[in-house]
């Protein structure tokens, strides 16, 4: 019997991601297939292979190659202050709060490049707050996380931040915050002293602090239902009393098993720990 | 095609007045569901949602992430999320790279369902002013479905469909008026 190509396809993507997970520890198998698959066509034909059997011998015998294929097939697009509503919220409802605190943790889980990391730095020095505070930011991949590190955003991105940072209530000059070096912003670097980078795969890894807020947007997404709800209960063992767990606009944890011991602010999807 | 399982329509400049004009005519129960991809600005989805609910009966949702396709519904793709579909029929959302400039893009959805529906997947591709939808059309057609386009000839902007034209085997050329009956008869 012949496979149609989808179903053949289908059954090759999961023989890639054993290997992944066999090989190079990497378990992928928690992740939603239809996005998955679209990422892991899209770096077939990206380096042009010929055939399923020398793209898969490539993966298992070049760590490097792993390394690229481990960088594509997970999405770093981000933004400095994407969703200004939600930054706005955090900025007027939920740091104040934190500001109580002698010291304050934050968590941005799946970090990317950092630009979302470094939007929380500027806002918590506008509310002078910085100083006291402490962002941990991870992503299960190194490249990325080397580049959060060298906080450098293409200069042309800038416009677009800028616009963001103003809708999201920000109360000074953006432009004072970086400084431009040909194609580059390379931001200030006190904007950074509060930051550590990180690797770290949700997958995999266990919880590492506590934290009165973490940040998680836009991660989930690309996880089906039951690693999802593993990755809760990991936010929910990282998060005290009265932290708050941020998703991304389209995400919830109502269907979770700990949402029960969570409120919601009215506005954005953004939980508070209650018990 | 042997029997419509999803009926998805893909638009940009010049769609949404097609679809305020489709919506009114159709039956309040289909025996799929409706999916619509739109190109638009960000952050808009709330007004585009309540806008097309109030011109049908039938019931009108912006996607959430994981949520079950039920039949007799129309699905909005959410500004800013390309949209996919899972083998088991369910909705899943990805803010990667824009594809053609957008995001949703149209190509997208229109890939990842040929692969779920296969030969019982419509797709309709409307007004617009760039290439988005066009590869998509040809996945869909590799696998049995249907290729439709509005009539470029009373497009508001003819660019997307006519490329469509030249480039996929189209299946049926509609004028806006024929929309709903053609829907509306795939149901049963």
């Amino acid at each position: 019997m012949t496979l149609d190509p989808a179903e053949k396809s289908d059954e090759q993507i999961e023989i890639l991601l054993s290997d992944a997970l066999e090989i190079y520890g990497y378990d992928f198998t928690g992740y939603s297939r239809a996005s998955l698959k679209r990422r892991i066509m899209r770096l077939y034909v990206l380096d042009q292979f010929v055939s399923f059997a020398e793209f898969r011998y490539k993966i298992r015998t070049e760590p490097g190659y792993f390394k690229r294929f481990l960088e594509q097939i997970t999405i770093n697009v981000t933004e400095m202050f994407r969703d200004p509503e939600f930054y706005k919220t955090l900025r007027k409802e939920v740091l104040p709060k934190l500001g109580t605190y002698p010291f304050i943790r934050i968590w941005v889980a799946g970090c990317s490049t950092g630009e979302e990391a470094y939007s929380i730095s500027i806002i918590l020095k506008e509310l002078n707050i910085l100083k006291k505070s402490l962002i941990y930011a991870t992503d299960i991949n190194g490249a990325v996380v080397e580049k959060a590190a060298r906080a450098m955003i293409p200069l042309n991105n800038m416009k677009q931040y800028s616009e963001n940072y103003i809708a999201s209530g920000g109360s000074g000059n953006f432009s004072d915050y970086y400084s431009a070096n040909y194609t580059l912003a390379k931001l200030n670097d006190d904007l950074k002293a509060k930051i550590i980078f990180s690797t770290h795969n949700l997958v995999s890894e266990n919880s590492f602090n506590e934290f009165q807020l973490i940040l998680c947007r836009n991660v989930i997404i690309y996880f089906d239902r039951p690693l999802q709800l593993k990755v809760f209960e990991l936010f929910d063992n990282s998060l005290e009393k009265f932290g708050y767990l941020a998703l991304g606009s389209k995400e919830t944890l109502d269907f979770s098993t700990v949402s029960k011991k969570y409120k919601r602010l009215d506005s954005q999807k953004i939980w508070r720990k209650i018990i | 095609m042997k029997n419509c399982e999803a009926f998805i329509i893909g638009g940009s400049a010049g769609s949404l007045d097609v679809l305020l004009k489709v919506l009114p005519a159709l039956h309040s129960l289909l025996s799929f569901p409706i999916i619509i991809v739109l190109h638009r600005k960000r952050g808009t989805d709330n007004v585009l949602t309540s806008l097309l609910s109030s011109k049908t009966e039938l019931p009108v949702k912006e996607v959430e992430e994981k949520e079950k396709i039920n039949r007799s519904t129309i699905y909005i793709a959410p500004s800013d999320y390309h949209l996919l579909i899972e083998t088991n029929k369910t909705f899943s959302l990805d803010a990667s790279e824009k594809i053609n400039f957008s995001r949703p893009s149209i190509d997208v959805i229109f890939q990842s369902a040929a692969e779920v529906y296969h030969e019982n997947l419509i797709c309709l591709l409307l007004s617009g002013s760039n290439n988005d939808g066009i590869e998509g059309l040809k996945k869909v057609k590799e696998n049995g479905g249907a290729a439709l386009i509005q009539n470029p000839l009373s497009a508001a902007v003819a660019y997307m469909p006519e490329q469509a034209a030249l480039h996929v085997n189209i299946d049926e050329v509609l004028e806006i008026e024929d929309i709903a009956d053609y829907i509306n008869e795939l149901s049963k």
